[in-house]
């Protein structure tokens, strides 16, 4: 059972005089996620997930005069999600947000957007001393990027190490992050805290939800980070930074999947963390959106493999090939691209090389190893770099040692 | 000219459809009648040309036989719906210049079933108070003080709706019920008036007093009235989550019902200290129509009886310190000029709300404050639990209970002004159903020695609204007067 309750107070972004939220029953109770350090899991907790309606926002810095408010968020509900004091590092916490917005991607519950203050955090530091009990927090409201929380913390910390090191106390308060000068300013301090006079919402029923409904919500849960992640690293033999790389996003993995059958996963993967990413980036698109599907990438990757494109002359057309609408074949051969690769046609090239320039021939054979890099320069040079360098070096060394 | 001087609803819907009169006739009547009772003070806003207006569509339907539940019916729309276009004041200074952009769902559900809006009924601001005398706009009186020659309260806080209906100004009103404000005006008034089982009419565009309390009902002359327009006003609403998705019947079922073989459950609680010995009379007389009918009469007991006015004036206030915190004059309403922000907010509601609101809204925030919320919020919750536990308990037992709805008639304006707590027992008879959220109904049943009259509450069980009507009918059948 989850009860909604009203948490009265006044303010001018809050239309309704109270917000509606849960204090006592929350929708989602104790848990935990895990993120990985350094290589080692940690498991940090998770205190409560309550439901809450978002207020409005004041604006005191359009006008001299005047305070605006927007009330575009106002009423919207929103998840706020709060964690056990677990994390020690800004890197913890932000390790901590990434795979907390990887998991509410993965379930569909918040796009995770930062930068739209779609998700947000408010961020609690405290510092002590080896050994002894946690100190005196401070809140820091509303950060909205990762980087601002690591940023955030790391100001916090530093000026509360200050604070007790010159033998003064911290006293708690809400701070504000200011990410132009990268430090925290004091809002308001809790002795200007308010009476909330949290009671039941009597507009909103208790929300009872069946243990049915928590089974079958749990059988449909898709497959979450983690679990994708070890499956990736024990079915496609991935490093787990690869494998991490791949699953922090669901439809990067979705892709990932698509690409990999029949594939070889490191190829596979070197392609989507470099190109892909690269181009996704250059772009301004996430791999859903930009609705790249996953033969177009196979088909040429496939071509390379087949030796019939090198891998460098398929990474400059890259783009180009995303552009065009045609399929991996008939666009390098447009491209004229199109790997020389046929053995006879190789071998009129390298006896062409070697019957133009006899006297490297002989001084090739008396010892002059260097040489062999010449003759396949000039047989790349005359290929117009259409040969595979791979075949012309295999047929090169037989040719030679005739 | 027609007479309609004694027209009930369900008279005035056979007459145009009959084409006795056309709906402009009765419309135009009914603002004439307003006109000339301005004293009554039953309006904050008339709306005649919407009136009229209205009453021109419904003509035109009665021509194309297309006529629907009240077509053409006159009413009048307590001030606490939202109207879109109309004022809405909720008897208030702090909504005096309130005009919504949206229509409450009960409003709607009338205009689309053919009634015609007259106008914004006065009443208690914010549906604070039982004799309509905390409104903005002045108190309202009742027409049946010119029989004994005092100035009366019609009850509150539906009085404008009350008095409007019994005056003849309109053919019947909406009210809303909190705690007894449809019952008790309707009582003083000489009238039906019914609160449903909460949860039968959207709450969706009623300004809130006390959610989980608050329900719509019809005040009307007669119960056959009560029905059509309660018909009209119920729905589900999925933009009141507290609305019911129970099945709606045909009231007019009530007819067929025979209260034969019923049990009507007496409890011997309500024979409180103070009750009026006329009214003590009405009710034994009440009992004996019942028997007389072939119902069993037993008595019952609602131990938690005595708890149910305390525990109504926690709960009722906590909810409206809530509900209320809106009015902060920064978005709509009043708005008093201040320095700064502390400052706009005490001016705005220091001068926008009236004495009787800003008591309970102390009230309802002491009782929710840190330190005192489990001493009398979280107390309260649990009283009212026992009380449901009550009716719940004595329904197993009996399927109806028969009681007073008011321990006295109406009385003079100015009187029970210096102590609330002598205004609050005016409720005491009506709020337990309100906590257990059933379904009453007050039926004129009787008058006293001066000729007021006096109602009879009936409580039914969750959504058996159908068994109060019935009984409602049997005491208009048997009580000897028109």
């Amino acid at each position: 059972m989850s009860i909604f309750d009203r948490k009265n107070y006044f303010y001018p972004d809050l239309p309704q005089g109270y917000q509606i939220s849960q204090f006592e029953y929350p929708i989602v109770g104790k848990g935990y996620i895990n993120i990985e350090i350094e290589g080692k899991v940690k498991k940090i907790g998770i205190t409560r997930l309550h439901l809450e309606q978002d207020a409005g926002k004041s604006l005191h810095d359009q006008d001299i005069k005047n305070s605006y408010i927007d009330l575009n968020r106002s009423g919207c509900a929103l998840m706020e999600i709060v964690s056990e004091p677990d994390l020690s590092s800004p890197i913890e916490a932000a390790e901590y947000v990434k795979k907390l917005r990887s998991i509410l991607r993965y379930i569909g519950s918040c796009d995770g957007n930062m930068e739209k203050g779609n998700l947000r955090a408010d961020v609690n530091v405290s510092v002590k001393r080896e050994g002894e009990k946690l100190g005196t927090r401070c809140e820091i409201k509303n950060v909205n990027s990762i980087k601002f929380i690591q940023q955030a913390i790391e100001f916090e910390a530093k000026r509360q190490v200050n604070i007790i090191e010159s033998g003064e106390e911290i006293i708690q308060e809400t701070r504000l992050f200011d990410p132009n000068k990268c430090e925290t300013r004091s809002m308001r301090s809790k002795e200007e805290s308010h009476d909330y006079r949290y009671f039941p919402d009597p507009d909103l029923p208790p929300l009872i939800i069946s243990d049915e409904k928590v089974n079958s919500l749990k059988e449909k849960l898709p497959e979450l980070p983690d679990e994708k992640k070890d499956r990736f690293m024990r079915e496609f033999n991935l490093s787990s930074y690869d494998a991490e790389v791949i699953v922090n996003d669901q439809s990067t993995a979705l892709f990932f999947e698509k690409l990999v059958k029949g594939r070889d996963s490191k190829v596979v993967t070197n392609w989507i963390t470099g190109e892909i990413f690269s181009y996704l980036k250059k772009i301004n698109k996430d791999i859903k959106n930009a609705g790249i599907a996953p033969e177009k990438i196979g088909s040429l990757i496939d071509l390379i493999v087949d030796e019939k494109i090198s891998n460098r002359q398929a990474k400059e057309v890259f783009e180009e090939y995303m552009e065009s609408s045609d399929d991996a074949t008939i666009f390098i051969e447009k491209k004229g691209l199109v790997q020389l690769s046929d053995p006879s046609e190789i071998y009129k090239l390298i006896d062409k090389v070697l019957s133009d320039n006899p006297k490297m021939v002989d001084d090739y054979k008396s010892g002059k190893d260097k040489l062999f890099g010449f003759f396949i320069g000039q047989i790349m040079k005359i290929s117009k770099g259409k040969a595979s360098p791979k075949i012309v070096n295999e047929l090169l060394i037989k040719r030679l040692k005739e | 000219m027609n007479d309609f001087e004694n027209l009930s609803i369900s008279s005035a819907l056979e007459g145009l459809t009959n084409k006795k009169f056309t709906c402009l006739e009765l419309t135009e009547y009914f603002i004439q009648r307003i006109e000339n009772n301005k004293d009554l003070n039953c309006f904050i806003t008339s709306t005649f040309d919407k009136a009229v207006e209205m009453a021109k569509v419904s003509d035109q339907k009665i021509k194309e036989n297309k006529t629907r539940l009240l077509e053409g019916i006159p009413i009048g729309m307590k001030d606490l719906f939202c109207t879109n276009g109309v004022r809405t004041t909720a008897g208030s200074k702090i909504l005096e210049n309130f005009v919504p952009f949206y229509e409450s769902t009960v409003s709607n559900n009338l205009w689309n079933s053919g009634a015609i809006m007259l106008g914004k009924t006065n009443m208690d601001e914010f549906a604070m108070g039982s004799a309509n005398t905390t409104s903005f706009f002045g108190n309202v009186k009742n027409p049946l003080g010119s029989k004994v020659n005092k100035e009366l309260v019609p009850g509150g806080s539906s009085g404008g709706s009350a008095s409007a209906v019994s005056s003849g100004l309109c053919l019947g009103s909406t009210g809303s019920d909190t705690g007894g404000s449809i019952r008790q005006p309707a009582s003083f008034c000489g009238l039906v008036g019914l609160k449903p089982t909460y949860g039968r009419c959207s709450r969706f565009g009623m300004i809130a007093f006390a959610s989980s309390l608050d329900q719509a009902g019809p005040i009307t002359k007669t119960v056959e009235d009560s029905a059509l327009m309660l018909q009209a006003m119920v729905s589900f609403d999925k933009r009141d989550s507290t609305s019911s998705r129970q099945s709606i019947p045909d009231f007019s079922d009530f007819k067929k019902l025979s209260i034969k073989g019923k049990r009507i459950g007496i409890p011997k609680e309500y024979m409180i200290d103070g009750l009026n010995s006329d009214i003590k009379k009405v009710w034994d007389s009440g009992i004996s129509w019942f028997k007389s009918e072939g119902a069993e009469i037993l008595e019952i007991s609602l131990p938690h009886t005595k708890s149910a006015l305390p525990t109504y004036y926690i709960i009722a206030p906590a909810e409206a310190s809530a509900n209320l915190a809106r009015y902060d004059g920064i978005r709509y309403g009043f708005r008093h000029s201040a320095d700064d922000l502390n400052d706009l907010y005490q001016k705005t509601r220091g001068l926008g709300f009236g004495k009787e609101v800003k008591r309970r809204l102390m009230i309802g925030t002491y009782v929710l404050s840190a330190g005192y919320y489990d001493a009398y919020y979280l107390k309260a919750l649990k009283v009212r639990k026992l009380i449901s536990q009550d009716f719940e308990d004595s329904f197993q037992k009996c399927d109806l209970i028969l009681t007073p709805t008011t321990p006295n008639v109406a009385f003079p304006i100015g009187e029970k002004q210096t102590n609330p707590i002598e205004m609050y027992l005016n409720d005491v008879l009506t709020v337990p159903a309100s906590l257990a959220g059933l379904p009453a109904i007050s039926v004129p049943s009787g008058f006293n020695s001066e000729k007021l009259p006096i109602g009879l509450q009936l409580i039914g069980k969750p959504f058996d609204e159908i068994s109060i009507l019935a009984a409602g009918a049997l005491i208009e059948e048997s009580r000897g007067f028109k």
